[in-house]
């Protein structure tokens, strides 16, 4: 190790800070001085002096004067890395001890304790309180080891001034020139030594010169002591958020008026009336209570079960409706849109098209014996469902069906009687008249929730004593009541009125024979009766009515006349089965019979003479090859009429376009066997509706239950594109 | 706007009963239930002493639901009062005794 000489004394003023000093003493030492620092202790502060000396090796010295430019960088590093490895040698203390290795590697266990081992612990003291001597238990077991007091100095302080002297400088100097001066002497000791090293290291210096700029541009003026190696400063201002007021305005609490009176009365009522409300409320409860609610929540429960039923049936139609429209989507589509395109190549013919069968459980075994449009509800008709056999007379039923929903009746009435005929109120559709098959006749309310009629008369007032045929509602009298007309095969025309709770009947016509009375036995004479099966009321006149009878004459009544008919007109040979006034023209009307015959007649108004009624002739007949069942006058047309006959056809006339012709015939019937019994038009859209009936059918394994069907037809010639024909027709098995 | 005495000198009625009763309260059931309690309470402390009465029953309902609250204790008088909804007690007790309490600030 080769060492250059005392290089400069750096003298450190104990007001520079001390972390900073060794800092730069650290940088000294890697640019290559040798330092070596000693503690002074002089005067009050602590002076540390630091000897500087610059480090050179011997070769490196001599070399430097021939490589000037290398040796810069290597200085500190590699050659001198050589030097200290080569110096490296052990130097022993003279009085250490040479100890083996066993006695090296032994181990000698020390513990470490608090207790100054230097402490006396034995002092001995005079207590004066005591008068004799004793031991102090308390010994001081602090040592101080290394104590450093503070090394700085306020300037103004008299040390300072004192140093300030030492170092010759002026008082007034503040603090900092004092430090940057300190500061400056190893850049300016560097400069010598660059000086006395030659020149030869440039870069070294250069070095020393990067590392001064920081204090130099420090030393102006900032008053801050700032780390003259590594040291920038910055500054920003963050943005402040500027403040806003907002305001609102809230609802203000709700609040009441309330407002009563005091008195000492009033006190006393009110308490005496809350007593009161407890003794009841005790007493119901004590006694009889527990029944009367156990009572009243079966009630309840049975109510509101009941309510539930309700309310699921009113959803449970709409989706049973919603479930046949789906099923019936197709004939649905034929109800609305059919257009049979033959149309265009036959101008005198049409055809039926087959809609929907309605049938129903219960009326298996009955035939339709009447049928009738719900004049509000246009999809909506009722049946009544009966027999015409003698031998077979059992219940009767009521049957309201609607388009809407084939599979299954929308309402029912089942009765003891067969129903042979029905009419439904034109002005409350609710209201349904029936005649019986035992005579009677009765009216159903379909808005009461009742199983049976609303009124019904008996053997007492006024019930027929055959079969009632025909039933038919009239305008409501003076008095705002209902009435209705019923005919029978007693020969009764009876005029029934509801008043209030009541039926009153009246006896319209008795119908005769012409014959008068005929021989009894024994020589009595006996008054015949003619027997009515078919009565319809003038569209215009109200008085006037016809009336079909079993003797295939058709009396022109009037109501204003008991027992003498305007006009009589031997019609048929056999039963009329229909009389029915031409919908349009007055004087027009039209009876069918089982004499296979359908007349179209005109009701000349004059009053011809009873005795010569066979003269008479009618405008129109046509043979239809059976039974006539039914006949209808469509509603749209003056000239349009259908019938049904017991062979199951159902034939469509227009007279306008084919006076002999029907425009169709169309077999409903299922089964040869069946007859059709009634035809009715819908009052709105071309359709009909046909019953029919198959009691006679004898084939027991049928599964098919009474059916019915509906038609399309097309009159090409009526003006009327289209018609459907609905046809009903019942089969028993 | 505490306690009001108006009628000393009311008849002695026949002192049936004296449990309270609540004559009119929108209040909910707890509030009620409290505040019938302590009406109770400031009654029978301060029998003789209607304007004490109210004003326990003032300060402490003021404690428990906020302020302004409105007491009148008496025998008789009369009242219209504007209260906030859900903030009325009009109750007897003991027989001769109206208590009308309600809040409005």
């Amino acid at each position: 190790m080769a060492t250059l000489g005392l290089g400069n004394t750096f003298n450190l003023l104990a007001s520079s800070h001390p972390a900073r000093k060794l800092s730069e003493l650290v940088a000294l030492m890697r640019m290559g001085w040798c330092v070596c620092a000693e503690l002074v202790g002089q005067l009050m502060g602590q002076r540390l002096r630091l000897h500087l000396f610059h480090r050179v090796p011997e070769r490196q010295r001599r070399m430097t004067r021939t490589r000037q430019e290398d040796d810069a960088t290597d200085v500190g590093e590699g050659t001198d890395a050589d030097d200290w490895t080569q110096t490296k040698t052990l130097i022993k203390p003279d009085d250490q001890l040479d100890l083996t290795e066993a006695e090296l590697k032994e181990e000698f266990t020390r513990i470490l304790t608090a207790n100054n081992p230097h402490a006396p612990q034995n002092i001995v003291r005079y207590s004066f309180k005591e008068r004799q001597f004793k031991q102090t238990s308390s010994v001081d077991q602090l040592a101080v080891h290394f104590a450093l007091d503070g090394n700085m100095l306020h300037k103004d302080s008299d040390e300072a001034r004192r140093q300030r002297t030492r170092l010759g400088l002026p008082d007034s100097v503040s603090s900092e020139h004092v430090v940057s001066e300190g500061e400056e002497k190893p850049a300016a000791a560097e400069g010598e030594e660059g000086v006395e090293r030659g020149e030869g290291a440039p870069t070294e210096s250069g070095e020393g010169e990067a590392v001064t700029p920081v204090p130099a541009e420090a030393h102006g003026k900032e008053k801050k002591l700032t780390n003259q190696f590594n040291f920038s400063e910055r500054a920003s201002q963050t943005y402040n958020n500027p403040y806003r007021e907002r305001g609102t305005a809230t609802e203000p609490p709700p609040r009441a008026t309330f407002s009563s009176n005091v008195t000492q009365w009033e006190i006393y009522d009110a308490y005496q009336e809350d007593f009161e409300k407890q003794e009841k409320t005790k007493e119901k409860k004590v006694i009889p209570g527990r029944r009367d609610e156990k009572s009243k929540k079966k009630h309840a429960i049975s109510e509101t079960s009941g309510d539930d039923l309700s309310r699921v049936s009113s959803a449970a139609k709409i989706m049973e409706r919603m479930v046949n429209q789906n099923t019936f989507d197709d004939i649905a589509q034929d109800f609305k849109y059919f257009e049979d395109t033959s149309d265009d190549y036959r101008d005198q013919e049409g055809t039926l098209l087959p809609l929907w069968k309605f049938s129903f459980e219960k009326a298996k075994k009955l035939a339709v014996t009447s049928l009738c449009w719900n004049p509000k509800y246009r999809d909506l008709f009722a049946a009544s469902y009966g027999s015409y056999e003698f031998m077979k007379q059992g219940n009767g039923l009521i049957v309201f069906y609607t388009l809407k929903n084939p599979s299954f009746p929308e309402n029912t009435y089942e009765t003891d009687s067969g129903v042979m005929c029905l009419d439904i109120h034109p002005d409350h559709p609710y209201q349904v008249a029936a005649g019986f098959y035992d005579g009677s006749v009765a009216v159903f309310n379909i808005v009461e929730k009742k199983d049976g009629p609303v009124h019904r008369c008996t053997a007492k007032n006024g019930k027929h004593t055959d079969p009632v045929w025909q039933v038919r509602w009239q305008k409501d009298d003076a008095d705002n009541n209902m009435n209705f007309f019923s005919i029978s095969s007693d020969g009764r025309i009876v005029h029934w009125t509801i008043v209030k709770n009541e039926m009153i009947f009246q006896n319209v016509i008795q119908l005769s024979l012409s014959e008068g009375l005929a021989d009894g036995p024994d020589g009595i004479k006996i008054p015949t009766t003619g027997s009515g099966t078919a009565i319809d009321f003038h569209r215009q006149k109200d008085y006037l009515f016809l009336v079909g009878t079993e003797e295939g004459k058709v009396h022109v009544c009037s109501k204003a006349y008991i027992s003498h008919f305007i006009d009589t007109i031997d019609s048929h040979n056999m039963a009329i089965y229909k009389v029915a006034w031409n919908c349009y023209h007055p004087k027009i009307f039209i009876t069918c019979s089982a004499d296979w015959t359908v007349k179209i007649w005109e009701n000349s108004g004059k009053t011809s003479d009873i005795s010569e009624p066979t003269t008479r002739k009618p405008l129109f007949s046509f043979d239809l090859n059976n039974s006539v069942g039914d006949v209808a006058w469509a509603p749209y047309s003056s000239t349009v009429f259908a019938a049904a006959t017991s062979d199951g056809k159902v034939y469509v006339y227009d007279l306008n376009a084919n006076k002999y012709e029907p425009l169709c015939e169309q077999m409903v019937a299922q089964k040869k066997k069946t007859k059709l019994t009634h035809i009715e038009f819908n009052p709105t859209y071309p359709i009909i509706i046909v019953g029919d009936d198959s009691t006679l059918a004898d084939d027991t394994n049928d599964p098919e239950c009474p059916v019915p069907e509906t038609v399309g037809d097309t009159p090409a010639q009526s003006g009327i594109t289209q018609q459907h024909t609905a046809h009903l027709h019942s089969e028993q098995i | 706007m505490e306690g009001q005495e108006e009628k000393k000198d009311a008849p002695e009625a026949k002192r049936v009963h004296t449990y309270p009763l609540i004559r009119h309260s929108d209040m909910n059931d707890e509030m009620r239930t409290e505040a019938m309690e302590l009406c109770v309470t400031a009654c029978e402390k301060f029998v003789n002493n209607n304007e004490n009465a109210a004003k326990m029953i003032k300060d402490t309902m003021d404690k428990k639901f906020g302020a302004s609250w409105h007491v009148v204790v008496g025998e008789g008088y009369g009242f219209e009062i504007t209260h906030e909804v859900k903030n009325l007690l009009y109750m007897f007790f003991g027989g001769n005794m109206a208590i009308c309490l309600w809040k409005c600030s």
